[in-house]
This record gives structure tokens, sequence and C-alpha cells, in this order.
């Protein structure tokens, strides 16, 4: 066999068991609560890939997991584990809102521009925090990165309860509206909004960059081996602040799209598990961004049938929180089993 | 009687020790689980389970100690899987700590969902502030057994791991992985039990939560105390008595907005409530460096490198 499709065919041969493992632990779990697995996976089925309905459905919640699978994906190529998507998220989305609210005249696709760019800013600065501490003080990255995601939570809490706030916004402080005009709209013919779009385009430039340019390689090297990077002259901090920011941008425009497609103001509802579930999606992908795109479509429709199981089988809502678990501990265990089937193909050979 | 900034100060005090147990209990635990040469950042994970077990437990025996053992019990079921997992080739035990808490807080929820209505029987309190006619510093001074236990544990954990066989050997496992196996010690062995340890405090910090303060269960309980102790426990310097002190400082932060909240100081209620966020990251900050070791870090140790 080819040595290059070996290289692919055994990623995916462990993915994909992987998953099979996790559909059984997970059918045994539902089987326990009293539930019928195989009826439990039909209804999901339905709920999430049954109908162009349902599909819809997917593909809106599959959008905002590309974009944050990247804030955990990105990092991954430098041998960091960067788990702050989610204060990325709530960085990016209220700073689009305040920009938007900044430039009330302007005319829509202005707005719009300046909102990504804001929002994209804003989540690439957030995330900057944890590259930067990583190099400069040694500080441990996973953990600066999840105690950012509670400041930004705070931070956006705080902004749309007093300078922001909306007075009309009772029971939810909100930001005031950015006007139904500069709203991002759907795709002709769909009830899908652009930011699908948005969501696949920057998985396949972000392939392009980490897989065909300079950049890319020089960061696949340096999180090989940071000593042999910096040996080679390269320059290791400014690779992981440069990394870091368009990580973070892509988290923060997964924000901005939140606001400017679906809510239309900033609120603690940006706050909705979209960067935790990316870091699922990261690690599934193996930090592919290619591979992010399938992988984020599978996890927006098993998150898309919640509310279904909940009807159907009165299953609770944490039942999908339940199969993540689920399905990130087997993959992780996966890990283990790489180079081990390689070796018995190479004896079987010989 | 009117007692002012003294109310703050002393409110401030009570919320170290009401607030602070739970940080106590989840940070000795994560000590023990460092100490070993692992990180468990599950322990998030752990507490939410932790105090569903406690709560559910506590309802149907009517035993809120029950509740406490099995909390604990749970939580070292957890901590059991976690370094089951890590004991592989090649498995990170930074990324399967995400995929606990992940884990953890998804069955948590799952099982505890019929029990955000009802109330169960409370943890006792030990009231040892009859003494003062100031309501206020009363009710600082009700004191729960488990904040005394808490205090035991610190002092009986730092002698074990100092005098004792098996504390040597956590040690040597979590100083040197390769000198432990040179000197036949069973790596995986003594890290698996220390990480289930470590879960069983854990849970007991999370049945707390459920049965003492703030005394419910629902879905936002923990607010990411499981994932400040591995910062607490780098500012303690993996010593028990340095969690018991760093608890109470947490505890004493967390309580402060609240604080000010009742002598009218209300704007930026938000950001007090961040401030021990914001403290961990400042800790992490100041006491990490490019150029040296920490002291008293157990070498094997991920986060430290």
């Amino acid at each position: 066999m080819p040595q290059t499709l070996n290289k692919a065919l055994e990623p995916f041969l462990i993915i994909v068991g992987s998953l099979m493992v996790s559909m059984v632990l997970f059918g045994v779990f539902v089987a326990s609560a009293g539930a019928d697995p195989f009826e439990v996976y039909q209804t999901m089925y339905r709920a999430a890939f049954g109908t162009t309905f349902s599909w819809q459905n997917t593909l809106i919640r599959a959008a905002p997991l590309m974009l944050t699978a990247l804030c955990t994906a990105l990092p991954g190529y430098l041998g960091l584990i960067i788990i702050g998507g989610e204060g990325a998220v709530v960085m990016g989305g209220l700073v689009a809102a305040i920009a938007a609210l900044a430039i009330p005249t302007a005319p829509p696709m202005v707005v719009l521009t300046t909102m990504a760019v804001a929002g994209m800013v804003a989540g690439g600065l957030w995330l900057i925090i944890g590259g930067a501490l990583r190099h400069y003080r040694a500080v441990n990255e996973t953990i600066s990165s999840l105690l950012l995601n509670y400041i930004a939570i705070a931070v956006l809490n705080h902004f749309v309860t007093s300078t922001f706030r909306d007075p009309e916004s009772l029971n939810h402080p909100s930001t005031h509206h950015i006007g139904e005009a500069n709203m991002i709209g759907v795709i002709p013919g769909t009830d899908l909004h652009w930011g699908l779009v948005l969501g696949v385009v920057a998985c396949v430039i972000a392939w392009f960059l980490m897989h065909h340019t300079v950049f890319g390689f020089a960061s696949q090297i340096a999180g090989g081996n940071v000593r042999a990077a910096q040996i080679a002259g390269l320059p290791v901090g400014r690779l992981i602040l440069i990394i870091c920011f368009l990580a973070g941008a892509a988290g923060g425009l997964a924000g901005m799209v939140e606001v400017a497609a679906i809510h239309g103001r900033a609120n603690d509802t940006l706050n909705a598990n979209y960067g935790y579930a990316g870091i699922l999606v990261a690690f599934v992908a193996r930090n592919n961004p290619l591979a992010i795109i399938p992988v984020a479509v599978l996890l927006g429709g098993i998150r898309a049938s919640s509310g279904l199981l909940q009807r159907a089988h009165e299953l609770p809502d944490a039942t999908v929180l339940v199969m993540q678990g689920i399905i990130f501990l087997v993959i992780l265990f996966s890990e283990t089993l790489y180079g081990r089937f390689s070796r018995l193909q190479k004896q079987g050979v010989s | 009687m009117e007692i002012g900034w003294w109310g703050v100060l002393i409110a401030v005090l009570g919320g170290a020790i009401r607030i602070g147990t739970p940080f106590l209990f989840v940070s000795l635990g994560e000590c023990l689980t460092e100490k070993s040469g692992r990180i468990n950042l599950g322990l998030e994970g752990t507490l939410v389970m932790g105090a569903m077990t406690g709560y559910a437990v506590s309802l149907h025996s009517g035993s809120p100690w029950l509740g406490v053992l099995c909390a604990g019990l749970a939580g070292m079921v957890l901590g059991a899987l976690h370094s089951w997992l890590c004991s592989f080739q090649r498995v990170n035990d930074i990324a399967v700590g995400i995929a606990m808490m992940l884990f953890g807080t998804g069955l948590a929820f799952f099982l505890g969902k019929p029990y955000i209505q009802p109330s169960a029987p409370r943890l006792p309190s030990i009231d040892l502030g009859g003494w003062s006619d100031i309501p206020q510093l009363q009710a600082a001074l009700q004191i729960n057994a488990l904040f005394l236990m808490g205090i035991v544990v610190a002092i009986a954990l730092a002698w074990m791991l100092k005098n004792t066989a098996w504390g040597l050997k956590v040690r040597v496992v979590g100083e040197s992985a390769d000198a432990a196996r040179a000197l036949g010690l069973p790596v995986d062995r003594i890290r698996i039990l220390s990480t289930a340890q470590g879960g069983f405090l854990a849970g007991i910090g999370g049945s707390y939560l459920s049965l003492y303060y703030p005394f419910n269960w629902s879905e936002g309980l923990s607010s990411g105390q499981g994932l400040m102790a591995v910062a607490l426990v780098i500012f303690a310097r993996w010593h028990p008595i340095g969690c018991l002190w760093v608890s109470l400082l947490w505890g004493g932060a967390a309580a402060l907005g609240p604080s000010l909240q009742s002598v009218g100081i209300t704007g930026g209620y938000y950001i007090f409530n961040a401030i021990p966020y914001i403290m961990t990251l400042a800790v992490m900050i100041i006491t990490c460096s490019p150029r040296r070791t920490l002291v008293g870090v157990p070498h094997e140790l991920t986060v430290t490198r």
C-alpha cells in the first residue's frame, strides 16, 4: 500500500472506529436509562439529517462550531492546548455589537464589515493573552485560556448591564439592537444565514495556510520541537502570537455572526458553549482544518437532535452532553492506538 | 447596632470560610494528584458530579452525611477513570481533563434533572458565634463541620506526604517516573490511587456546594472552582497547608462583591465576582517564569513544562 494513503487511512480508520465505539457506549448508557438505543439513534438521525429542515437546523449549529474549533486547532499545530474559544466568542460578539452601535448611520455593508473586523480583532487580542503568557511567562496556556473565558463572561455581563445597556431590555440585559437593516441575510433559497459560508471559508483558508505556506511549515516545525525551531532561527514567539491571534479571530468572528445573524444584540446568550463544543470538534478532527468541516456538521447534528430526544424519549437535554463527553474520552483514548496497526501491516508484508 | 464597614470585613471573613471550604477540598484533591505527577483538570466535572450525587443521596436517604460519603465515592470513580485513561501511552492528561470536565458535568446534569425542584436535608452547621450580639458576626461564625474536617485532612495529608512510606512513594512517582520504575514501584497504580483519592476529596467539595452553601442543586452551581484549584495548588507550592490559606484567601475574594453590595456599593458587581479568576491569573503570571522551575514542583508535571 502506498505510504501516503496509509498515512491518511490510519487516522481515518481510528477516528471512525472510535466514533462507533462511542456509539456503542452511549447506546449502553441510554439503555440503562430506560430508552431503546436503536430508537434513540433513529430519532437522532431524523432530527439531525432526516429532512431539509433538520439539515438546515444542523448546519446552523455547525457554522459557529467550525470557527470555534479553529480556536483550538490552530494553536494545536504549535503543540499548545488552548481552550479559550468561549472567551473569544463572547469578546468578539460584544465588541462587534458596540462597533455597530457606534456607526448608526452607515450603510449595512459598512456596518457588517466593521463588525466583522472589530469582532475578529477583539477575539484575536483576547486569545493572544494566553499565547503571550505562555511564551513570555511560561504560564500554562490551557489554564490561562480557561480562566480568560470566565473573565470574558464577566466583562460581557458588566457592560450589558451598565454602560451599553438598552434600558428597554428589562429581564434580559442586552445592548441596543444593531438594526434590522444591518442583520446578515440568508443564503437565497434556504433558511441558512451566511455564517455557514464564513465558517467553511475560514476552515479552507486555515488549511491552506497551515499546509501550503512557509508560515504553516514553520509552525509545524515549532510545534514538533521548539528547541530545533529556535536553533533553525525561527521566531517561535512571533509564530505563537500570530497563530493565537488568528485562532481568536476565528472565535471573534463566530461571536460577530451570532450577534449579526441571530440575536441582533450582545447579551449573555453569546455564552452558549460553542467554545467548549469547538474543543471537541478540533480534537476529533485532529486539528486538521478541512476535517473540522464534516466533524462540525456531525456534532451540529448531535446538538440539533437534543430537542426531539427530549420530546420523543423523555431524555433530559443533557443527553447530548453525555454523548459528547463519551466521544471525547474515546477519541483521546484512541491516541494510544496510533502506530500499532502500521507495525502489524509491515510485519504482514515482510 | 451600626457597624458599617466592619460589616464588610466580617462578611469577607465569614465568606472566606463559607466559600473557601469547597476550594479547600478540591485543591487538596488536586494537590495529592499533582504530587503523583498528574494534573487533573477534570475536577471541575468531579465537583459538579459530587454536588449532584450528594444532593440526590441526601434527598433519598434523609442523611446529608451519607450524601457527602457517596459524593466522595462518585468523585473517586471519576478520578480513577481519568488516571486509568492517562496510563495509556500518548494519552495527554490535560486533554483527558478537559474531556472529563465535559463528561462529568454532562452526566451530572443528565442524572440530576429530577433533583432541581425538591429540597434535600441540609448539612448542620456549628454555631461558634453565640457569645456575640452582632448578628453579622453570628452569621459569619456559623461554621460547617466539613470546614473543620478539611483542616484535619490538610494537616493529615501534609503529614502523610512527608512521613509515611505511601507519601514517599507518591512523591517519588511525581518527581521521576523513571527513578520510580528503577525502584520497582508500580507507577501507574500509585498514580491511579492518588488521582482516585484526589477525586474523592473533590467530590466531597462538590457535596458541600449542594448540601450547605449555596445549598441547592442547579446546573449553574459550580463556577470554575474545580479549575481554579489547579492554579491554587501552584500558588500553595504543592503543600496541603498552603492549600488551606490559599482557599481562605480565594473564599474571601469571592465574598468581596456581595459584601460590598450589602453596604450599597453595587457598581461593578460582575467585575467583583470575577476577582477570583483575575487573582488566579495574576498569581500564575507572577509565580511562573520561563527561566526557572517553581519551588516544590513535582517534576513529572506537564503543567509547568
